[in-house]
């Protein structure tokens, strides 16, 4: 693999170059957030004078951010585990028994990643006034919990198929009940898949904007992206505070990136691949 | 003995209680609301009461009253060129770019990584980057192309019916290319080495050898970003809601399907008096056999490969 010199030259340019602007606005909404905002008025482009948190102490002033935050962190780390516990139970039924109808199961379960659930929203508010779990984070964690089922239970299924049977006949002779089997010989050795589940449905219940949208209209039920909107409808001429309120939500997401890309690009694609 | 078996039939019934809690959220959440969507486009409402049954009536309205019709055919049509325009810029650069990064260029991990970015933020906060970003005053696009002396090609991107959309889905190509490298990437790598190096002594170089043996060979990943690209333009919803509002302003340039349908089903505006539930379920299983018939139609032709290799 020799491409001449001149090509190569353009390939390593155009891949940098574009790099760059990838990663440029994320720099400018990083290094705003520490400008004033007569400077980010007048001079966008340059960069701030000192590292000044003022911008986030008038965000913090002006927002419940560390509420929306909980609500957010609440969402997130529940429908995960909801979605880890009751998909890994599925996976182990579906996988490993021989049952007539577990075909028809995994089929309707995957029926689901077809499903563009943004179309049943009128239903689903109805629903959720009728449970009456609207206006409570239980309406977005329930959703967001059947959301990430159908990608999760195809992921989990795969990858239970693939651990040998012989493992869970030795566990049985010892005396493991069904529970003790998934449990304490199963769930150790799904570490890879279960992590990539853990990835996928985080990312998505995190940065949601569509369903807390609609469910969750009091201001102290606010995740992170519908409190984004009240920031922007209120204090749209102070930009540091806006800048400070995008960098600020994002801060999460891009630390975990750091210490964990390849698990991140491995898991989000895995789960478009199967 | 006896016992023996009869502590296995008690494991052997609960066994069954294991993918309950899955199967029972998954239908409640996700199977009966979009089921229920379907019924309610058959009655008038009144607000969110049910009223009597009406037939099509609903369907009859969307597409022959004014505005709705012109509303609906105007928000499609924004759709398809979301997705057109979204296969031509970000595609395309996405498979170039992987192309590249395949070649073992030095950098690959970084570059990977730095392409994948934008995906990790939130579209909301996307968009609302953007929008400062394509200020027309203070915004540092406008203010870029001033420093570098190409003052008149600053413009109000967002205020402006003819760049407003355009300008939108190239933010949403930013957001996305890096997603669609990894897929197009993970083709590639599938490619045996042996195969390509096979075709380059055969004399198959350059632009033919990616036409002729790459992309045939990765046909699936192309097929899993056309479906991926396809229901991701007709949701479209996020983006545009932070950057130009419910409206789809400037004067519905950027109104999208999705956009439509949540103004019709909850803003109790876009053309109708009030909260129109019937109209918007109409509009919701409109939307879902566009989406639902194309990707079934690009993935019967993924089968189709499969079989054929």
């Amino acid at each position: 693999m020799k491409p001449n010199r001149g090509l190569r030259t353009l390939q390593y340019a155009t891949a940098y170059l574009i790099a760059g602007i990838g990663l440029y606005p994320i720099f400018l909404m990083i290094f705003s957030s520490f400008k004033s905002n007569i400077d980010i008025l007048k001079n966008p482009l340059s960069l701030p004078k000192s590292l000044d948190f003022a911008s986030y102490e008038l965000l913090l002033d002006r927002l419940p951010y560390f509420q929306y935050m909980g609500n957010s962190a609440i969402v997130s780390v529940t429908s995960v585990v909801l979605i880890m516990c009751f998909g890994a139970l599925a996976s182990f039924y579906i996988a490993r028994y021989p049952f007539r109808w577990n075909g028809a199961l995994f089929f309707y379960f995957l029926v689901g990643m077809m499903i563009p659930i943004k179309l049943g929203i009128v239903p689903l508010f109805l629903l959720m006034k009728q449970l009456s779990i609207i206006n409570t984070l239980w309406s977005v964690i329930l959703l967001y919990t059947a959301i990430g089922l159908p990608l999760s239970i195809l992921i989990l299924t795969g990858f239970f198929r693939t651990l040998p049977k012989e493992l869970e006949e030795a566990a049985r002779l010892d005396g493991c009940s069904d529970v003790q089997t998934l449990w304490h010989i199963m769930l150790p050795l799904m570490r890879p898949a279960m992590g990539t589940v853990m990835i996928i449905n985080f990312i998505t219940a995190w940065n949601d904007f569509f369903f807390p949208l609609i469910f969750l209209q009091e201001e102290s039920k606010k995740t992170i992206p519908v409190g984004m909107l009240t920031l922007f409808g209120q204090y749209s001429t102070e930009w540091n505070v806006l800048f400070a309120g995008l960098a600020l939500s994002s801060l999460p997401m891009l630390v975990l990136f750091l210490f964990a890309s390849k698990q991140f690009m491995e898991g989000m694609t895995a789960g478009a691949i199967k | 003995m006896n016992k023996q078996t009869s502590a296995r039939r008690w494991r052997f019934g609960l066994i069954h209680l294991f993918p309950l809690p899955a199967l029972a959220i998954y239908t409640l959440f996700i199977v009966y609301p979009i089921l229920a969507a379907f019924t309610y486009s058959f009655y008038d409402w009144q607000g969110f009461k049910r009223g009597s049954w009406v037939g099509l009536d609903n369907f009859v309205d969307l597409f022959t009253r004014e505005p709705f019709n012109r509303l609906f055919w105007n928000a499609l049509g924004n759709n398809v060129y979301y997705f057109v325009l979204e296969m031509v810029v970000q595609n395309v650069l996405a498979f170039i770019l992987a192309y590249i990064v395949y070649t073992r260029i030095k950098g690959a991990g970084f570059l990977k990584a730095a392409y994948f970015v934008p995906r990790l933020l939130s579209v909301i906060v996307v968009g609302f980057l953007f929008k400062l970003i394509l200020n027309p005053n203070n915004g540092a696009l406008n203010t870029l192309l001033k420093k570098v002396g190409l003052a008149s090609w600053a413009k109000p991107w967002l205020g402006d019916p003819d760049t407003a959309l355009t300008a939108i889905i190239l933010v949403n190509c930013w957001f996305g290319m890096g997603f669609a490298l990894l897929l197009f990437l993970a083709g590639l790598q599938s490619i045996s080495r042996e195969v390509i190096e096979a075709a380059r002594i055969d004399g198959a170089v350059g632009f033919r050898l990616i036409r002729t043996v790459i992309m045939p060979m990765m046909m699936q990943s192309i097929i899993i970003v056309t479906v991926y690209t396809f229901i991701h333009a007709f949701e479209a919803f996020e983006l545009v809601y932070a950057m130009e509002g419910s409206q789809g302003e400037p004067v519905n340039s950027t109104d999208t399907l999705a956009i439509f349908f949540y103004r019709v089903a909850f803003g109790g505006s876009g053309g109708a008096d009030s909260t129109a539930v019937g109209l918007g379920s109409a509009l919701a299983i409109v939307m879902f056999f566009i989406i639902a018939t194309m990707s079934a139609l690009f993935l019967y032709l993924t089968r189709n490969r499969e079989v054929q290799q």
